[in-house]
């Protein structure tokens, strides 16, 4: 454990000295502190107009599950970005000769680097999240429903991404990994779209395109059910790019954690037979 | 297989698919050796590291490294690798980098402190020690590497090309600290491009082509290897040729190549092969005895470059 408690430590040092944690920090510090102001601005435009409570309560879901909109995005790009090279890299300059020729397993190299960035990512999250939640509450007096569950999706979808990330990287060179990723995120975003305006329309084809999309690469529904959970059932009845007329299940969610779990333990076995 | 090798191997192949990267290794090295692995770029020589660091799985044959399967953390616990392509995470002070190896070598915090700065003393980076790798040229970055395999005190160090960065005094530096892990009994396998260091420092070579051992044979200075003996003499004649031959049991190299074309006072250089120094005095008896005039007697050594050659083939790979 102590192996790859290091390796983990050194996933973090990297990205400190890297600077990427100092920028990660000011631009998500950014984010916040401008979704303040704009919230700020709303809340008093709201108050200084006479509008009934519902709207009002309506106006805070939809900026706050906005808001959680952008996070989703960046999960997936820090998640994707943060560990494409991860594992490629190291095998493409030889960095890795050095650190698997030590006294270690293999799979330990895979599991500490997928660790440091789960937690790195986690940590993030819950500081952007927390924060969005509380200039919410502090502008507005307002919290969303299930925030604690929205925030757990988000963590599963990095979660998601980053094993599947280290999976492709074990094989793949950064490059073809980014691509793969990006594509899959692409297909799913895309298969969300068709399954979304399928159950507008009843299409059932329509749907089993979204679902199946899904299946390839869980992230999009696992967003979709975190704006489901996070908005109260009235809103949910309304149109709006948040609303889902196809709700993915929990099953989804269970696949999700499924579909992680293999691509991790996957990525420890492919790295530990492949040749360095 | 004994417990006093280091490294044995039977019939190790690998293969990546339709390329054979190395054929047939069939090998033993004796724990405390200075073994050098020698041959043409592409012969192999890298591969066969890999595979006995586990980097790479073997194809078939068997391989034992200090008594166990290569690359299990038991074995790797006692083995220092500094890699070909030395690549470290740039962004470590170099201070960092050793802790870090230490860490993964299972080194206690103390033995870490203690061992950073004696391997970075040894490689001549003490001054540097809190500085990022980004930094560093590509010496450096050899010596640093260099120290990161002797850090945990290995009892089998892999050098894989260990100088190709570095300048004379650096070179110097190799082979000083080849011959003090020597002395402390660690045996080391040297993958080297530079004859002359495997020269001043192998016990042991290995010339490999194409995946195969060709010829192993001892280096050291009691050993009688061939002797070259350059002979320029006077008055040379054929029957002096034919002894000569049935002498040394070898063909005699002969310049200007045709003998009958020499004028009777002009020279001729023969150059032959002795197998033991002690035949000296008796090829100069014989010589003169054959009424040619002896201008002069050079025995030289065969030097590794020849025998290289000689072994491998000058024929230039490409690779």
């Amino acid at each position: 454990m102590q192996i790859v408690a290091t390796l983990t430590w050194l996933t973090f040092h990297e990205a400190r000295r890297r600077r990427m944690v100092v920028a990660a920090l000011l631009l998500g510090g950014l984010f916040v502190g401008l979704y303040w102001l704009g919230l700020q601005a709303i809340v008093n435009e709201l108050n200084t107009n006479d509008v009934s409570f519902l709207v009002r309560q309506g106006a805070y879901n939809f900026l706050v599950v906005a808001a959680l909109y952008v996070v989703h995005f960046l999960t997936v790009m820090l998640s994707i970005f943060a560990s494409v090279d991860a594992i490629s890299g190291e095998i493409a300059t030889h960095t890795i000769h050095t650190i698997a020729t030590r006294p270690i397993r293999r799979w330990q190299i895979v599991l500490g680097k997928w660790l440091g960035y789960v937690l790195m990512v986690t940590l993030y999250l819950v500081l952007l999240c927390g924060g969005i939640f509380a200039v919410s509450w502090l502008a507005a007096g307002y919290l969303p429903p299930n925030p604690i569950t929205a925030v757990g999706l988000l963590i599963l979808e990095a979660i998601v991404l980053l094993s599947l990330s280290l999976l492709l990287g074990t094989q793949f060179s950064t490059l073809t990994n980014g691509v793969v990723l990006f594509m899959l995120y692409g297909l799913a975003f895309v298969g969300a779209w068709v399954e979304q305006i399928g159950a507008f329309l009843q299409s059932s084809a329509a749907i089993r395109i979204g679902i199946i999309s899904s299946l390839l690469m869980p992230v999009e529904s696992l967003w979709r059910r975190a704006a489901y959970l996070m908005q109260p059932p009235l809103a949910n009845a309304v149109p709006t790019p948040f609303t889902s007329a196809s709700l993915p299940s929990t099953a989804m969610v269970v696949y999700a954690i499924g579909y992680a779990l293999l691509a991790l333990l996957l990525a420890l076995r492919v790295f530990g037979r492949r040749d360095l | 297989m004994t417990n006093a090798s280091a490294i044995v191997t039977e019939a190790l192949r690998k293969e990546y698919g339709r390329n054979v990267a190395v054929a047939d290794l069939t090998l033993n090295v004796p724990r405390g050796e200075i073994f050098g692995f020698l041959g043409p770029n592409g012969a192999g020589k890298s591969t066969s590291v890999k595979m006995l660091l586990g980097l790479v799985q073997a194809t078939s044959g068997q391989a034992q490294v200090l008594g166990t399967r290569p690359g299990t953390p038991t074995t790797m616990r006692q083995i220092g690798f500094l890699p070909e392509h030395f690549r470290f995470p740039e962004w470590l002070q170099a201070g960092e980098l050793l802790d870090l190896h230490g860490r993964l070598a299972g080194l206690d915090r103390a033995t870490r402190r203690r061992r950073s700065a004696e391997v970075l003393e040894l490689v001549g980076l003490s001054e540097q020690r809190t500085r990022p790798l980004s930094g560093f040229s590509k010496g450096m970055l050899q010596r640093i590497g260099l120290a990161q395999a002797l850090l945990a005190q290995p009892a089998l160090v892999f050098l894989d090309e260990p100088s190709s960065a570095l300048d004379p005094f650096g070179r110097m530096l190799v082979r000083e600290i080849i011959r003090t892990l020597k002395k402390q009994g660690t045996t080391v396998f040297l993958n080297s491009h530079l004859l002359g260091e495997v020269e001043a420092t192998c016990d042991r070579v290995a010339f490999i082509k194409q995946g195969r051992v060709l010829h192993t044979m001892p280096l050291d200075a009691s050993n009688t290897t061939q002797l070259v003996v350059e002979l320029r003499v006077g008055d040379a004649s054929p029957a002096l040729l034919t002894m000569l031959e049935q002498f040394t049991g070898n063909a005699v190299r002969i310049q200007p190549p045709n003998i009958a074309t020499i004028p009777t006072n002009g020279t001729t250089t023969l150059e032959l092969l002795l197998a033991d120094p002690a035949q000296l005095p008796t090829l100069a008896h014989h010589v003169i005895a054959h009424g040619a005039h002896l201008y002069a007697l050079t025995p030289r050594r065969t030097s590794l470059e020849e025998r290289f050659l000689e072994i491998v083939g000058n024929t230039d790979s490409g690779q």
